[in-house]
């Protein structure tokens, strides 16, 4: 793979660890990933729960909980997240890059009206007045779909709907048009034509702004990101352009996933599920962490573990040809 | 032809109205629903459209105002608890959460035994047999029993529950979003568990979901409700294959899926469902329907047979599905 036309990275990622100590010892939740997002990447990050993505998600904008050991490399539009300090981090934190979570009314501040929290992070980060600030809140909700805008700043977060709610966290991540959006799971509690419109609001978003899409769902990633990586047990198991990675997926977890995913062109074909479960953090097996649910797995798949997704593009030491099903 | 299958348990025109702050809440208005031996029969809407609601009224843990619910040749209607006894033992359910519907401090072996004990259905070596019989039905080893939910995985533990429902051998099988909170590999196993349970024991089942995909995979029949309304009702592979209201077209649309219907046509609905203190007048997705007629606030559309064994309740149906999005904007321009 040739880097040399790339654009320079805008989210750099180096051989990232997220580590909790427990009282078995040490868990690993992200054990050593390594992603470049380039400007203006809608890049999707799969996994089941346990695979480490939204750990991976938070440490980008160092708000991992207090207790996790972060190690390696996070450089975020050329800030050094692990070495700076709290004003350099509250610069970045919804100036240069924000956050969308899956429960808006938790991530929400529930005393605070919607105006409120929207004209405070303007003016938080650009010399706005208030009634600037309060001319691109209302600006930025009604461009993410909220009817009668300037009525709902004045409602708080549990006054809105789920679909509302949600749109109102994502005007929130966007109104200071950071570089670097992170979206952890935006639309799973949602019903099913709201998270069309959710995903419909993503896929509209300037081509300016990266987007990382963290999420369980393999589906949802391909209706908006361009690039999949998908992770498992905390590491990257492969990573590809989203069509190439769906047609012809090569690592047997990515297999496994597309063969289990309910589908509307295969009437009442048996599902095929990977059996067994993800391992919990901290019992990750010696050798590669999928290989016991692996079809394909050998004695070595059992002791070594195969080289990490980024310097090749599937890791696994039996990558598998053709479509999943 | 074979002879048609009797319902074990239905639902007949009920309506529940709940009372909020004064104001009246149609949870659900003139719905029927038939679930038949051998059969699954999904609920597919969104929140507020009453198919949890439905689901309590077959269980018979919600009063309704109108209609009455049938089990096996008998009105459940208005039964006592007391005479509910038997009713209760063999229609069971399965939830959504594998997490808070099981008791952390009890063995698994006392959760799947708990319903034959109390129904006083087995007990001793017979009740320790029967829960190895479950555990093997549902995939689980034997040693299980001795062990405790916080051990098992999510998915581990929805075959607890599952065990755990068919333990007092029921006729009926309810599964409430049963494998929404799962991992899609794990949701995939749950789904064939469920299957295969049903092509062994010929029970009756109901399943409430809000993802089409999954509900593709499982049902024979199936029901979209609408607040509170059914909106469409037919074989499984009509309602995929060839929607005919407007909002299970929508709903098809919006659900993302691997296979390769591509650049498949694509409606997004305006907002979301209004809430159901707020019902709108005549159809009540008139509001969000990209084909609304002025007739469609007028007159509420009532649900009537059409070809095969569908029914749907639209003034325009098969209008929406199958139309470009170049058609659709065309048809919104005048209006």
């Amino acid at each position: 793979m040739s880097t040399v036309t790339l654009a320079p990275a805008v989210v750099d990622l180096r051989d990232v660890r997220v580590a909790f100590s427990t009282d078995r010892g040490i868990a690993e939740a992200v054990r050593g990933v390594t992603i470049a997002l380039r400007p203006g990447e809608r890049v999707a990050l799969v996994g089941e729960s346990g695979s480490g993505k939204t750990m991976l998600g938070l440490s980008m904008l160092g708000i991992t909980p207090p207790t996790a050991r972060v190690s390696g490399g996070i450089s975020v539009a050329g800030t050094d997240v692990l070495a700076a300090d709290r004003a350099a981090m509250r610069r970045l934190r919804g100036g240069t890059i924000s956050m969308v979570f899956q429960d808006a009314l938790s991530a929400l501040n529930p005393v605070r009206t919607v105006g409120s929290q929207l004209v405070e992070s303007a003016r938080r980060h650009h010399n706005l007045s208030r009634a600037q600030a309060r001319h691109r809140a209302i600006e930025i909700l009604t461009s993410v779909g909220v009817a009668a805008a300037a009525e709902r700043m004045r409602a708080y977060p549990h006054e809105l709907s789920g679909g509302l709610r949600q749109r109102v966290m994502i005007a929130l991540a966007l109104i200071n048009d950071p570089q670097i959006i992170v979206a952890d799971e935006p639309t799973t509690a949602l019903d099913a034509t709201i998270q069309a419109q959710v995903l419909d609001l993503l896929r509209a978003m300037s081509t300016q702004t990266t987007l990382l899409l963290i999420t369980h769902d393999l589906a949802v990633a391909a209706e908006v990101c361009d690039t999949v990586y998908v992770m498992y047990a905390g590491r990257l198991v492969e990573f590809g352009p989203t069509r190439q990675l769906l047609d012809r997926p090569r690592h047997p977890y990515t297999r496994g996933l597309i063969a289990a995913a309910p589908r509307f062109d295969a009437r009442r074909s048996v599902l095929r599920p990977i059996p067994g479960a993800p391992p919990r953090a901290g019992d990750t097996p010696i050798g590669c962490a999928f290989a016991p649910r692996c079809p394909f797995a050998d004695a070595q798949c059992r002791q070594v573990d195969p080289p990490p997704a980024t310097i090749t593009e599937v890791a696994c030491w039996h990558p598998q040809e053709g479509a999943s099903r | 032809m074979t002879v048609q299958p009797v319902p074990i348990l239905s639902a007949e025109h009920v309506g529940v109205t709940f009372s909020l702050r004064g104001r009246p809440l149609h949870a659900l208005d003139d719905v029927s629903a038939e679930i038949t031996p051998g059969r699954t029969l999904a609920v597919v809407g969104e929140s507020g459209s009453g198919k949890s609601t439905l689901a309590r009224v077959l269980m018979r843990a919600q009063d309704v105002r109108h209609g009455r619910v049938m089990f096996d040749g008998t009105d459940v209607t208005a039964l006592s608890e007391r005479a509910l006894r038997p009713f209760r033992r063999r229609v069971q359910m399965v939830f959504q959460d594998p997490y808070a519907s099981l008791d952390p401090r009890m063995t698994v072996g006392q959760i799947i035994g708990e319903p034959l004990r109390a129904q006083r259905l087995a007990s001793g070596e017979r009740l320790r047999e029967r829960v190895g019989d479950l555990l093997r039905m549902v995939g689980l080893p034997a040693e299980a029993a001795a062990r405790r939910p916080g051990q098992f995985s999510g998915g581990q533990r929805q075959r607890v529950a599952i065990a755990r429902a068919l333990a007092p051998d029921p006729d009926v099988l309810i599964a409430d979003e049963a494998v929404s909170a799962l991992d899609v590999s794990i949701q995939a196993q749950i789904v064939n568990l469920l299957r295969e349970v049903q092509r062994a024991r010929h029970n009756a089942m109901m399943v409430i979901s809000h993802d089409l995909a999954l509900v593709y995979h499982l049902a024979d029949h199936v029901m979209v409700m609408y607040l509170g309304r059914v909106v469409e009702s037919a074989p499984c592979d009509d309602i995929i294959g060839n929607p005919q209201h407007p909002y299970t077209a929508a709903l098809l649309s919006a659900t993302p899926t691997l296979d390769g219907r591509g650049e498949r046509e694509r409606i997004v609905l305006r907002e979301g469902p209004p809430s159901p203190l707020n019902r709108p007048s005549g159809c009540a997705f008139h509001t969000r329907c990209p084909i609304a007629q002025p007739r469609c606030s007028a007159e509420v559309p009532q649900l009537l047979p059409a070809a095969g064994s569908r029914s749907v309740a639209c003034f325009y149906p098969g209008k929406l599905a199958g139309r470009t999005m170049a058609d659709l904007t065309s048809q919104e321009e005048p209006r």
